[in-house]
Parts: C-alpha cells; sequence; structure tokens
C-alpha cells in the first residue's frame, strides 16, 4: 500500500541510480514474473519495455481521463508515467504488484495534472458508502417504478419483463453505436465508481488488484461496482429499446 | 406463490453484484438462485448485467495511442545508456 509513487525533480534528466541490485524485491506483492519482468527492464531490454507498454497504455490512458479530460493531455500523462517508473524503478521495492506501482503513478500523474489544469478533484476514490448494506441503498440499481407497490400482492415484483438480449442480432451488441453508448454511460459516472468498472470489466482487474490500487475495501468497491454496472446496464437498456 | 423468505425482484436487482462476486453467504446465495430459476424477469436481468460485462471489456480491445511510442522507446534507449547497461 505504501510503495512510493512520488516522482524525481527531474524525471528526464535523472541518468544515475538505475543500476541498482535485485535483492531489493523482497516485497510481498512481488511475483515471480514480476521479479523477472523488473530484471529485464532494469538489463535494458528494450522487447520487454515495449511489450509492457503495449500491454498497459490504452488502460492507463482510459484511467487517465477519469481525471484529465482532453486526450492529448491524457497521452501526456501517459507517456509522463513510462517516464517516471523507469526513473523510479531502481527505487520498486515489490511492495505491490509492478502492476499497481505503474498504475499508482498514473493516478498521482493524472491528479497532479487535473489540479494544475483547475478541475476540482472530487475524493473519487471514496465511495460515499461505508456499509455492506447495498439494499438500502439510496441509488436503486433500477427505477422503482419498474416493480409493483408496496400494496400490492406480488410487492417488489417486475411491472414488466426485462428482455433478454440474446434474442437481439448479435451485430446489434457489437455495434459502434452500442460502444458509444457505453462510453457515453462511463463518462456520466462519478470518479470513483468509473475507477471501478474501468478496472474490473473493461480491463479485468480482479478486486483484489483493484481494491490495492485505489486504496478502498472490498466493500466499497463492491458497492462503487454495482452502482456503476447498473447505471450501465440501465443505458444499454434505454437504447436497445428506443431503436 | 410468493413465500415470507422468498426475495423479491426489487431484491434481486440490489444483490446481482454480490452474486456475480461471489460474495453472498450461502443460504443468501440459494434464495437469490431459487428467485432467478422461477423468475423469468430476474433470469434476463442477470442475463443483461452479465452481457454489460461482456461488452464493456469490448472496450478494452480498442487499441492505444500509437504516435508517442517511438518517442517512448528512445527515451527508453536514452535511460538505459544513462544508466550505463549498453
Amino acid at each position: 500500500m505504501s510503495e512510493r509513487t512520488d516522482q524525481p525533480e527531474n524525471p528526464f534528466g535523472v541518468t544515475t541510480g538505475q543500476r541498482t541490485a535485485l535483492t531489493n524485491l523482497a516485497g510481498p506483492g512481488i511475483s515471480a514474473e514480476d521479479v523477472h519482468l523488473i530484471e529485464l527492464l532494469r538489463s535494458g531490454n528494450e522487447a520487454a519495455f515495449e511489450s509492457l507498454v503495449d500491454c498497459h497504455t490504452a488502460a492507463m490512458l482510459r484511467l487517465a481521463k477519469v481525471f484529465v479530460t482532453a486526450q492529448a493531455v491524457a497521452e501526456e500523462v501517459v507517456q509522463e508515467t513510462w517516464m517516471a517508473v523507469l526513473v523510479g524503478l531502481s527505487r520498486f521495492e515489490g511492495r505491490s504488484s509492478l502492476k499497481t506501482w505503474i498504475f499508482r503513478i498514473l493516478t498521482n500523474h493524472a491528479k497532479t495534472r487535473a489540479q494544475r489544469e483547475g478541475r476540482s478533484i472530487p475524493f473519487s476514490s471514496l465511495p460515499d458508502v461505508d456499509t455492506a448494506v447495498i439494499s438500502n441503498s439510496s441509488e436503486p440499481a433500477v427505477d422503482p417504478d419498474r416493480f409493483l407497490p408496496a400494496d400490492h400482492q406480488w410487492s417488489g415484483h417486475w411491472i414488466s419483463f426485462p428482455l433478454d438480449w440474446r434474442e437481439m442480432p448479435e451485430e446489434r451488441l457489437l455495434s459502434q453505436e452500442t460502444h458509444a453508448c457505453i462510453d457515453r454511460a462511463i463518462e456520466a459516472l462519478p470518479p470513483g465508481q468509473r475507477e471501478v468498472i474501468i478496472l474490473r470489466d473493461i480491463e479485468g482487474w480482479t478486486s483484489d488488484e483493484t481494491c490495492s490500487l485505489l486504496g478502498i475495501s472490498a466493500v466499497n468497491q463492491r458497492v462503487l461496482l454495482h452502482r456503476a454496472r447498473s447505471k450501465v446496464r440501465g443505458a444499454l437498456e434505454k437504447y436497445f429499446e428506443k431503436a | 406463490m410468493a413465500s415470507a423468505d422468498s426475495l423479491s425482484c426489487q431484491e434481486v436487482v440490489e444483490l446481482v453484484t454480490e452474486y456475480l462476486e461471489n460474495t453472498l453467504i450461502s443460504e443468501m446465495h440459494e434464495r437469490f438462485e431459487q428467485h432467478i430459476a422461477d423468475c423469468p424477469g430476474c433470469t434476463n436481468y442477470v442475463r443483461q448485467v452479465r452481457l454489460t460485462i461482456d461488452m464493456l471489456h469490448q472496450l478494452a480491445q480498442e487499441p492505444a495511442f500509437p504516435g508517442t511510442k517511438q518517442e517512448l522507446l528512445q527515451f527508453f534507449r536514452n535511460w538505459k545508456k544513462g544508466s550505463g547497461f549498453c
């Protein structure tokens, strides 16, 4: 949790200090795979660096855009992050996984950049709930009007069933317009929900990885995921009904 | 018929994430599955959520920025030189 992600004063001019023995990689967060990769990076293996960049850049860009809206700025943030990763590699001790460390540098850079641009950063990683009582949530997953009222014999049951989306043509589900609808729904989410749904559902991170990066509890992570997924599903339902 | 301990659809939609995350306690997990087995609306709802997750994951396949990668690789080469590795 406490891996250092601060940057050197001059991230582009540092020329010493990268050569460090691997003995400092002793943290519990480090896998054998990470140790091997860091060895390759520290020994200057360009192919290893390139594949790491290819693997993570799209996700980094997506996450940066939670904080900075302009594409060009997000790209700069990603670029700066990779530079800071190289410069900081000698200090990396493996208290978190390499991936978590890289993404923590990214979110720090993105938040700093957003602040410099005068965008206020909400408590993006802090959900507004501390309890597991999702069912009492002030944000219902589905509009309450979709269910029969309290005085009905079948109170709380669907008035009309949700549709089976598998009956739609597959091209529909995979179309660019559908992707655009999902993108819009994600952009409308509060930052905390956005971070979680990007990491979990778009990028396929585990719950543990997501909690570790964002510094939130598993319960809070689930609440954020639940709200985010519910809203994206709701947006898709409206979109599919319209057309 | 709805019995006292059966879940309503409105409850099911709030539990779906915990169900898919496999974090419901076993008794609740069972009640959830019992409801789904009898309710075509909630069966479709859970399917919709699963499909939403699949569609979200497809967004990850979209290409990243290629333009600045060469710059980055050049930085890597300079970094390597600077660190005395080559």
